[in-house]
């Protein structure tokens, strides 16, 4: 899948998150131009189904963050503001946990959650 | 049409189990019901409205009214999680003032203690029907990280600290020492919060609620019952409801859908939050009455730290005296869903019937709020103003 792909989120219940090239994707709507997260059939803002996914650069920065405690190890939810403007669900992960904060920039890396290129997220290299 | 004194609320029963290692889920309701319509002093012959939500066994309000042997001209089961019986007694004062009925119950019931988890109590968690589950249940979302993040967040933007959220689990066990049903009557101080458990950054352990068997029932009735019966006066003055989600990636987590249904409620009834006596505030987690506080205008926005601190929230000390009856926080979070105790404590408030040690000194007007689902992605928000005439 090329960047611009004029795929259509079409399915609801199988998340596709990475292009072909492994570039993290999200959905936006070619009538009113805004990107949007979760992709779905039709535009949060404008109604149109004139929707399609596109390329972003994986880079974002943290919007909110928790270190579930209580879980085995420990894990840290958060929502990311991606460089393209929709804010996310992921993990921040690969990294010390006592040691995000807010605002830190990261960068995408892909898991695989039942065969499911996942994004999640790391600190951006300085 | 407006539904202003249209309604007014009869029967307010709180059922005071904890623990329902004996009691069916239905025999919970049923106790509910018949509970809240001896307190009206009416029976279940007299009702003619029916009010329930997911937390009710099988299909909507079929199986329930058949037990209950009763025949209702006008039911309703709106979802919106643990404010579903706040934003009820609003839909129940529209169908009183179209004419659909004049003797509505309300009831919850659950039993996450001691029963399988049911529908009304998230058994939809992991549902790939649900269009949002996809998109977060890789990522591990539970209720306390979900509520974290809201708290991270007004704390990164506002300043709000550990200590300033303390100051309302504090608050509600002041109150909670004097309630013989309370799961946690001990008093608590702002260090043994900050020395609880953390759980998810940066709640601790005391920043999160009770998890309690039981439920309640409410009896909303027309005018003309309410003067018929022995029972003071609380009429419903405004109510207004909102969901709020995460917006399509436009999400904001410094905000609850209070915003809008707040100035709903005040509009209605004519006041303004400087003329309510008492507040009833869900309180899932310490963070969700610091935000509700702000969003319902009871302070400027960031500034909820502030206004809770130093005892503000404590009856007989502070200016806004809340949650009387120790609240979701220390007395009773029935099947995951707060929203009807709170409703019956401000009914108690009104009626001069709370326990002497919080009742507040002529409380003629207060207001009940109720925040359903995950104030960290989507949530109802219904609010109640409710008067003693």
């Amino acid at each position: 899948m090329k960047d611009g792909d004029t795929t259509r989120p079409a399915r609801d219940a199988a998340p596709q998150w990475q292009t072909e090239e492994g570039a993290l994707m999200i959905a936006e709507c070619r009538d009113c131009g805004e990107p949007h997260y979760y992709p779905r059939v039709l535009c949060p803002f404008c109604g149109s189904e004139n929707v399609a996914f596109k390329a972003c650069s994986g880079r974002g920065r943290i919007y909110a963050v928790s270190v579930f405690r209580r879980a085995d190890p420990p894990y840290a939810l958060a929502y990311v503001e991606l460089e393209e403007g929709p804010r996310m669900m992921t993990n921040i992960v690969d990294c010390d946990l006592d040691a995000i904060a807010i605002d830190d920039a990261v960068t995408v890396v892909f898991a695989d959650r039942d065969g499911i290129p996942t994004p999640m997220f790391t600190p951006a290299a300085p | 049409m407006s539904t202003t004194g249209k309604a007014y609320i009869a029967g307010a029963w709180e059922h005071p189990t904890r623990k329902a290692v004996d009691k069916t889920l239905i025999q919970l309701h049923a106790e509910n019901v018949k509970g809240a319509l001896n307190d009206a002093g009416l029976t279940l012959q007299d009702v003619d409205g029916f009010f329930c939500a997911s937390d009710a066994p099988g299909l909507g309000p079929l199986s329930i009214t058949e037990y209950l042997g009763i025949h209702p001209t006008y039911v309703d089961n709106t979802d919106t999680g643990g404010s579903s019986y706040v934003l009820a007694v609003g839909h129940v004062a529209q169908a009183i003032a179209e004419g659909k009925c004049s003797v509505a119950v309300v009831t919850l019931a659950g039993k996450p203690r001691t029963g399988k988890p049911n529908k009304g109590e998230g058994a939809f968690y992991d549902d790939p029907n649900c269009p949002d589950v996809p998109y977060e249940l890789p990522f591990g979302h539970v209720i306390p990280n979900l509520y974290g993040m809201c708290a991270a967040r007004h704390m990164h933007e506002f300043g709000t600290t550990s200590e300033q959220l303390a100051w309302i689990k504090v608050a509600a066990s002041h109150h909670a020492q004097h309630n013989p049903n309370a799961m946690l009557p001990q008093v608590v101080t702002v260090e043994d919060v900050l020395n609880s458990p953390m759980i998810s950054d940066p709640l601790h352990k005391l920043d999160c609620c009770v998890i309690s068997d039981g439920g309640g029932a409410l009896v909303v009735v027309s005018p003309e019952v309410a003067k018929s019966l022995n029972r003071p006066l609380v009429k419903v003055l405004g109510s207004g409801e909102a969901v709020k989600h995460l917006n399509g990636g436009k999400t904001d987590l410094t905000y609850s859908g209070a915003v809008r249904s707040g100035p709903m409620a005040f509009g209605q009834a004519g006041v303004t939050p400087a003329d309510i006596k008492y507040v009833s505030i869900y309180d899932s987690f310490t963070i969700t009455v610091l935000m509700t506080l702000e969003d319902l205008g009871f302070c400027e926005k960031g500034q909820g730290g502030r206004f809770v601190q130093d005892g503000n929230l404590i009856s007989g000390q502070g200016k806004l005296p809340f949650n009387t009856d120790g609240g979701g926080l220390c007395s009773n979070h029935p099947g995951n869903r707060g929203g009807m105790t709170k409703v019956i404590e401000a009914v108690r408030q009104l009626r001069g019937e709370a326990h002497p040690a919080v009742q507040v000194p002529d409380c003629d007007l207060a207001l009940a709020h109720g925040t359903g689902g995950y104030l960290g992605s989507r949530h109802g928000s219904a609010t109640l103003i409710l008067e003693r005439e």
